[in-house]
Formats: C-alpha cells, structure tokens, sequence
C-alpha cells in the first residue's frame, strides 16, 4: 500500500475537475509540487518520467564507455602502440567493460521496462514509485561515484571480473578497485530494488483479464529477467563484501598465504556472471519480439513456446557458470556437467530464434529502422551463440580462454544482439515516449554503419583469438605479428578501423534525435505509426501521467490489435474495424474517476546520496563515513513516516465511496 | 470518520490485486527470497573456510555451545512474541501490539548482547577478524546475521513509536505483519547458521 499516495497537485480527470488539496499532517517536509520545472525530475515517481531520466543517464554512459573502448582499439590500432600506458590500459579495459554492462545495457534495459511495462499490463504506475525513483538515483549516483576514481589516483585495473587475488592492495593498491566494489554495491541496490519492484507490477497489477499468458514478450522477458536480478545481485554483494572486508580491514578471504582458495572469488562471481549475461540480452529479445510480429504482420510464431522458451533460459542460465573456468582446474566430473548444461542452454535460445524466423516467413516484411535493427540481432547474435556453442566444449574452450576469440564471441552477443536490440527498441518507440518518429533515412544510415562497424570490429577477432592473440594484451610487435592472411597487424588494423566506422554510425543516431527534435519539418507523429499490436500503443502520444484514463479489459493476446482488426468468419479476411484514435476514443469515453496517483517525494534522492557519502567516507574519512551512515537513518525515516496513502478527506470536494460506488479505487494503484 | 477510513485503508491492500496478495507483503516476500541467496553466499564462504584455521583457535576450542544455545532459544522465543504482537495487530489492540512489539525488542537485543559477549570472549581467546580465514568468514557470518537482527530491533521500535502515535502510513496491521515476515526470516536464518556453524562438528 505504499503506492498510494497523496496526490500533491491537481489531478485532471476527465469529467470531474477534482482538485487535490495536500496536507502536510504526518509528513516531515511538505510534499513538493512542481510539475513543470526541472525540480520535477529530481522529485518525481512518475514511472515514464523515470524511464526517460534511465535512458539519459545510461546513454550518457555508452558514451563514455564507448570512447573508453575507441582509446583501447586506437592503442591496438599499429605495433608498438604508445596512445596508452600499461597502467592506463589496464584501467581503460576494466572501465569500459564496467560501464558497459553495468552502467549501459542493464540501466538501458531497466529504462524500457520502466516506461513500458506499467503500459503493456495496463497498469497506472508500479508497484512501488517512490522506490523506482530510489533506485534510478541509486545506479546514477553509483555509476557517478564509480568514474569519479579516474580523477582520484585512478580508476579500477583488475579486468571486469576482478579475480581475487589479483584484486588485492597487494598488486592494486591505489583506491580503484575500493571505488569499483563500492560503486557496484550502490547500483546494486538500483538493480536489486528495481527487481523487486518489477516483480510485483507485473504479479500484482496487471489489467483485469491481463492473464500471464496474454502479456507481451517484452513484459514476459523483462520478469525473467527481475527473477535473476533478486537471486544474483545478492551474490555479488556477497563477493564485492568479502573483497571490500579484506582491502578496507585485513580480512584474510582471498589471502592464498593463509590457505584461502583462489577459486572462491570465481565462483561467487560467475554465479552472478553468467545469470548476469542473461540479465543483459533477454530484455533486448523481449524488444525484438515485439517489433517482428508488427513489422511482418502477423502473430508471433509460438508466442507460448517464445514466453517459456525465455523462462528456461532464465533456469538453466544458474547451471552453467563454471563454463568460465574451465581452464581453472574444476575436475573432469564438473567441466562434463556444465559442458553438458551450456549446450543445453542454447536449445530455447535457438528456440527463439526459429521462432522469430518463423514469424517472418510469408509476413509482409517492411524494413523500416526498428526492424532492421531486430533483423541485426537476430543475425549477428547467432552468429554469437555459435561461437558460444564452441566454448561449451571444454578442450576447444582451453584453447580459446583469455584470447580474442572470447572476446569476439561476447561482442557480438552483447553488441550485435543486446545493444542492436536497444537501438531497435530506440527507433520503434520513440514516437511513443516523444511525440516524433526518428528519421528513417539518418535511421538507415545509422544501422547500416553500424552492422558493417560492428562486424569489421569483432569479426577479426575470432582470427585473432584463434591465432593466439590474448585478451587484454597492451602492445603487439611487427617481430612477432606472423605473416600472409594471419598476420595480427592487419587483422588490428582492420577492427581499429571498424571501432572508428561503429562510432560514427552512433553519432548518426545522436544527430538523428537532434534533427528530430530541432527541425521544424518534422511533423508530429501519428498515433499509431507501426501499427502495432500491444497495450501500451493504446495511449495517448506521449501517454498521460495516468496512463489510460479508464483500464483497459483484456480479451487476447495482442489486445490492441484485435480492437482494430476483425476476422470474417466466413472468408477468414482479418478487416479492420477501427483506427488507433478510435479504440483510444472509445477507451476515454468513460474515463474513471478520482484517479489516486503517487505523489512526488523528496525521500528518495535525499535516500540515495546518503550511499556515495557513506562509501567516500569509507574509503578516505572514517567520520564522512558515520555522518553518511546518521544521513542515511534519518531520511530512512522521513521516508517510512511519508504517509503512503492518501486519506479520503484530504480530497476535495472528498470522495463518495459509500453512496453509489461514485468512487472507483483503481486496481493498478492498490 | 476516521475509523472508516482505517478500515478502508485496511482491506485496500487486500483487494484489487491480480494475485490477491498486498503489494507491500508480495514485496517483503520476493526481497526475502534474494535474502536467502545472501545468506547462501555467506554460509558458503564459511563452510569451505571453517577449517582454515592457520595459527589460530580451532571452532570447537573456542565456542561455548551452552551459552549460544541459550542464546539461540531466546531468539526463537522472539518469534513467538512476534505472533502475538502480529495477532493483537489484527485485533486492532494496540495497548497489546506495543507490549508484545517490546518484549520482541527486547529478546531480539539479548540475543545481539549475547553475540556481542560471545565475539569479545572469542577475540580474548585469539580469534581475530584477521587471525586465519575461519576467523575472518566466521565473523562475516554471524556479523550479517546480528547487523539484520538488529535492523530488525530499529523496525520494531520505530513500529512502537509510530503505533503509539498513530503515525503508520496505511494498514497497521498490515506494516506489523510485513515487519514480522522479516523477523521470522532473520529467526529461520539463524536456525540454519547454529546448526551448520556451531552443532556440526568441522
């Protein structure tokens, strides 16, 4: 019950002018009312708000994580590369990974389903608002302290897994790696709160008839992906302790002198690792199952098989994460058993991609920019998985461990699938969260260099690997560079010329949201521009911050679809009975009244920098330390003392519950 | 008036979900699931290192079984009085559900006296945090556990107070219920820790 809140500021429902008059009785400060000024966004629970700021922040990362990897490919670029130190490079290398994983691809990934899960079920808001803002300011507060490192001594120089005992103040001891485990234990608590959020919107508040079976994929995919974030991120959290324990206090965990096991670092992180790889590239699936259906024009092939298919990724996916440490020395018992159970994964991943296959097969196609982008994921994650499929085969994997062949494998499953995905969602519902369609020929250019950049990058990369070159190496030599088609200057060459192509075709897309949104040419977009299938095209351009005005009752699958089209019973034509404007219209005709929303808080900002306070102080002031942790106590329980729901008399005129169910209390909101 | 509302905002939280459950008890429940994992990674960490124990103190040479036993057993007690705090809560009892609240405080602080006590005989007999792995994993361990019993303490007498005042946002019963969830979990938790770390011999 902690969503209901009182409203701070006049909320509009159709109909009823009911005017909102916040008391100030149980709260410590008053509720802030802004609803227009930048202060809104520091304040705001708005789930589509928060999904915006996500996105911002992510991309904002990208780019950084993404000229981090332009330094690295520019230092590999000729022999004898001298753009960076060792040092540097070390730290690039670990940065770049860090922040793409988890400052980029989950955050991006989380602003998606912020925006649109509370749409595509039908509900108002999420379960939880005030802690959705909690955890948005915990990744961007975390993420902020993580790259402050480079300014203090340096950042993080272990590699993104960070294996123990090399973490140690031993071989790292300036403050990066302290700056890294704290930094990932404040966006671990984004991730951690924003799953439990997640999971409960989707159980809890999904439109009357919203059956499990009849939410879209993406919805289906993203609560995948919440169940691994509640069972890894507290694993992690327990390895990135064990490490802080022992850099901040002498705790002996990874201390190999006095008997500790170099493996117990491993296994706690690749407990996480690999649910975690998972956790990046479902969301895209769940992205590109939805644009395949809309741009060919049919159905998902197997919309059941697609929703469980995801769901057995999601439990096999805890069953492999000793495939990363094959070369470790498990035994022969252990590396046949998640030899076995990593083959095995890829059978409901090819599942998927048969299915999305299928879904073409005899469709309408049209390429427009969000399809070729899922047409991009398809393709190149397979490619990606087969690599993938080599590496389950422990002698062949011996070989490829710690060369670029891995390194070729992951980029293309994360680049060419989880980040294409991303982009593909970018394009198909920009119209929805902004008002206007991208350009579609800036959009074409921007995939195409893209697909050429990515594959001139990474695809080297498997004949680098497979020739030895070893990941993370700083300097190659002429002397030892090897000749004819294998020789690694030229293969280096190529994907540092590749890295240069991908940036560019990144820059077309920034320049395509700047022309879309500064020229006057572009025109509003319609309503419905794909002609899509799922709920949450059944709302306004962009929606209203209630969502629908009155919920929805879903029939079907598809819903939005079977309210515009019809099938002849006895000619089996699908016609359509209604445009998109007219459903909506239909759907306002009777809008619910009293509409309870969240209101703004201030608790969840002020909540959240108490974190970065109490980790600096860690790290340099033991008292800065103690004044974060009295912050955090404090605002936890200006926080708890928040009224969570809004008394009916601070309602005005108040609300009639008792005569004549004048009053609908909305299911979304309890 | 505002026993309507009470009432009101009471049953709110059962109804109009898809799944039945309350928001906020769904919630409590999923967090606890993570919790559980947790715990796991702790009590891992501990069960490969217990017998690490370099130049220090063996397990069995330093731990008093009787007094942790004692100790354990009045942590057990508090989740009884956690229920009668939980059912007085339901009856709309306050005068009861304060009372009960207390005696759960006040078990539950024993229990971290006791952990307390029990780590400083501990270091006096050589057992520091960076004395040897076991040392190092056994006060990780048990360490989470006592910093989740007394987050649980802070709960319970935030929850005094605001009972008192009548200040809980929403349906008290409801928040008391959700605060014992969390106090059992804390309990079942260190059945599992007395069990693995100090009845199993290492």
């Amino acid at each position: 019950m902690a969503i209901i809140e009182r409203p701070s500021t006049e909320v509009a429902v159709p109909g009823t002018p009911t005017v909102v008059k916040p008391s100030e009785a149980l709260g410590v400060f008053k509720r802030p009312a802004a609803t227009s000024s930048w202060k809104d966004w520091l304040v705001t629970v708005d789930h589509k708000k928060l999904g915006i700021m996500y996105g911002v922040a992510a991309f904002f990362f990208f780019i950084v994580g993404g000229l981090e990897a332009v330094l690295i490919r520019l230092q590999l670029m000729g022999p004898e590369g001298k753009v960076l130190s060792a040092d540097q490079y070390n730290q690039m290398f670990t940065m770049h990974a860090t922040t793409m994983v988890f400052l980029f691809v989950m955050p991006m990934a989380a602003a998606f389903a912020n925006y649109f899960v509370p749409l595509q079920i039908g509900a108002r808001d999420v379960a939880f608002p005030r802690i959705n803002a909690f955890g948005f300011w915990c990744f961007l507060f975390g993420g902020i302290f993580l790259n402050t490192s480079w300014f203090l001594g340096g950042a993080a120089d272990g590699g993104w897994f960070m294996y123990a005992p090399n973490s140690s103040t031993l071989f790292s001891p300036t403050h990066g790696i302290d700056f890294w485990v704290l930094g990932l234990q404040i966006t671990g608590i984004a991730s951690l709160t924003g799953s439990i959020n997640l999971i409960v919107t989707i159980l809890n508040m999904r439109a009357p008839g919203m059956k499990l079976m009849r939410m879209p994929i993406f919805t289906w995919m993203v609560l995948v992906v919440q169940f691994l974030l509640l069972f890894a991120i507290p694993v992690i959290t327990v390895a990135l302790f064990l490490l802080s324990f022992q850099r901040s206090f002498d705790a002996t965990f990874f201390d190999v002198a006095a008997g500790a096991d170099p493996l117990l670092w491993q296994h706690l992180f690749w407990i996480f690792g690999h649910p975690e790889v998972y956790i990046l590239i479902l969301p895209s699936f769940g992205i590109v199952s939805e644009i395949i259906p809309v741009f060919s024009k049919k159905p998902l092939f197997g919309y059941p098989i697609v929703a469980l298919s995801g769901a057995a990724i999601g439990f096999v996916g805890w069953g492999v994460w000793a495939h990363h440490m094959f070369a470790s020395g498990l035994g022969p018992v252990s590396v046949a058993v998640f030899s076995l159970a990593t083959m095995a994964i890829a059978v409901p991943t090819g599942v998927k991609i048969v299915n999305w296959v299928m879904t073409m097969w005899g469709g309408k196609l049209t390429f427009a920019t969000p399809m070729l982008f899922a047409i991009g994921l398809v393709v190149q994650f397979t490619i990606g998985g087969l690599s993938g499929v080599t590496h389950s085969v422990a002698p062949s994997d011996t070989q490829q461990t710690d060369t670029y062949y891995i390194v070729a494998h992951f980029h293309y499953v994360l680049f060419g699938g989880a980040i294409f995905g991303l982009f593909a969602g970018f394009y198909y519902w920009w119209p929805k969260m902004f008002r206007k369609q991208l350009n579609e020929t800036l959009g074409k250019w921007n995939f195409w260099l893209m697909v050429v950049g990515m594959n001139m990058t990474f695809g080297p990369m498997h004949i680098l690997g497979l020739q030895g070159q070893p990941r993370r190496m700083q300097v190659w030599t002429e002397a030892r560079a090897g000749e004819g088609f294998f020789n690694l200057g030229f293969w280096n060459m190529i994907a540092s010329l590749g890295s240069l192509i991908l940036s560019l075709g990144i820059l077309f897309f920034i320049i395509n949201v700047v022309y879309t949104h500064k020229s006057k040419k572009v025109a509003i977009a319609p309503l419905d521009p794909w002609d899509a299938r799922s709920l949450e095209w059944m709302t306004a351009n962009p929606p209203v911050e209630h969502n629908f005005d009155s919920i929805p009752t879903i029939d079907h699958l598809d819903e939005f679809f079977h309210r515009k089209y019809e099938q002849d019973p006895n000619t089996h034509e699908i016609k359509q009975v209604a445009s998109a404007e007219e459903v909506l219209a239909d759907m306002n005709a009777h809008p619910d009244e009293h509409i309870h929303m969240p209101s703004r808080s201030y608790w969840p900002i002020l909540v959240a920098l108490a974190l970065p306070i109490i980790c600096y102080g860690l790290i340099y002031n033991r008292m800065l330390m103690a004044v974060g942790a009295a912050f955090l106590l404090l605002t936890m329980f200006g926080w708890a003392m928040e009224p969570a729901t809004a008394p009916d008399d601070d309602f005005d005129p108040p609300a009639s519950g008792e005569d004549g169910g004048h009053t609908k209390e909305l299911a979304p909101l309890g | 008036m505002a026993d309507t509302a009470v009432a009101h905002g009471a049953d709110h939280g059962a109804h109009h979900t898809s799944t039945g459950l309350s928001n906020n008890k769904l919630g409590m429940w999923i967090f606890l699931g993570s919790e559980c994992l947790l715990f796991g990674g702790l009590i891992s960490t501990y069960m490969l290192y217990k017998g690490r124990v370099g130049e220090g103190p063996q397990p069995d040479q330093i731990y008093d079984i009787p007094f942790t036993s004692v100790s354990s057993f009045v942590l057990l007690m508090s989740s009884l009085t956690m229920v009668l705090a939980v059912s007085a809560a339901h009856r709309n009892d306050d005068r009861n559900t304060n009372l009960w609240l207390t005696v759960t405080a006040i078990l539950g602080a024993t229990f971290v006296g006791g952990q307390v006590y029990e780590f400083t005989a501990f270091y006096r007999e050589g057992l520091g945090f960076t004395t040897s792995l076991f040392g190092s994993s056994f006060y990780t361990l048990t360490g989470f556990h006592g910093v989740h019993v007394t987050v649980g303490i802070i709960m319970l007498m935030a929850l005094v107070g605001m009972v008192r005042r009548n200040r809980i946002p929403g349906s008290k019963a409801e928040t008391v219920e959700m605060i014992g969830l969390y106090w059992h979990f804390v309990d079942i938790v260190w059945i599992v820790i007395f069990t693995l770390v100090y009845l199993i011999p290492a």
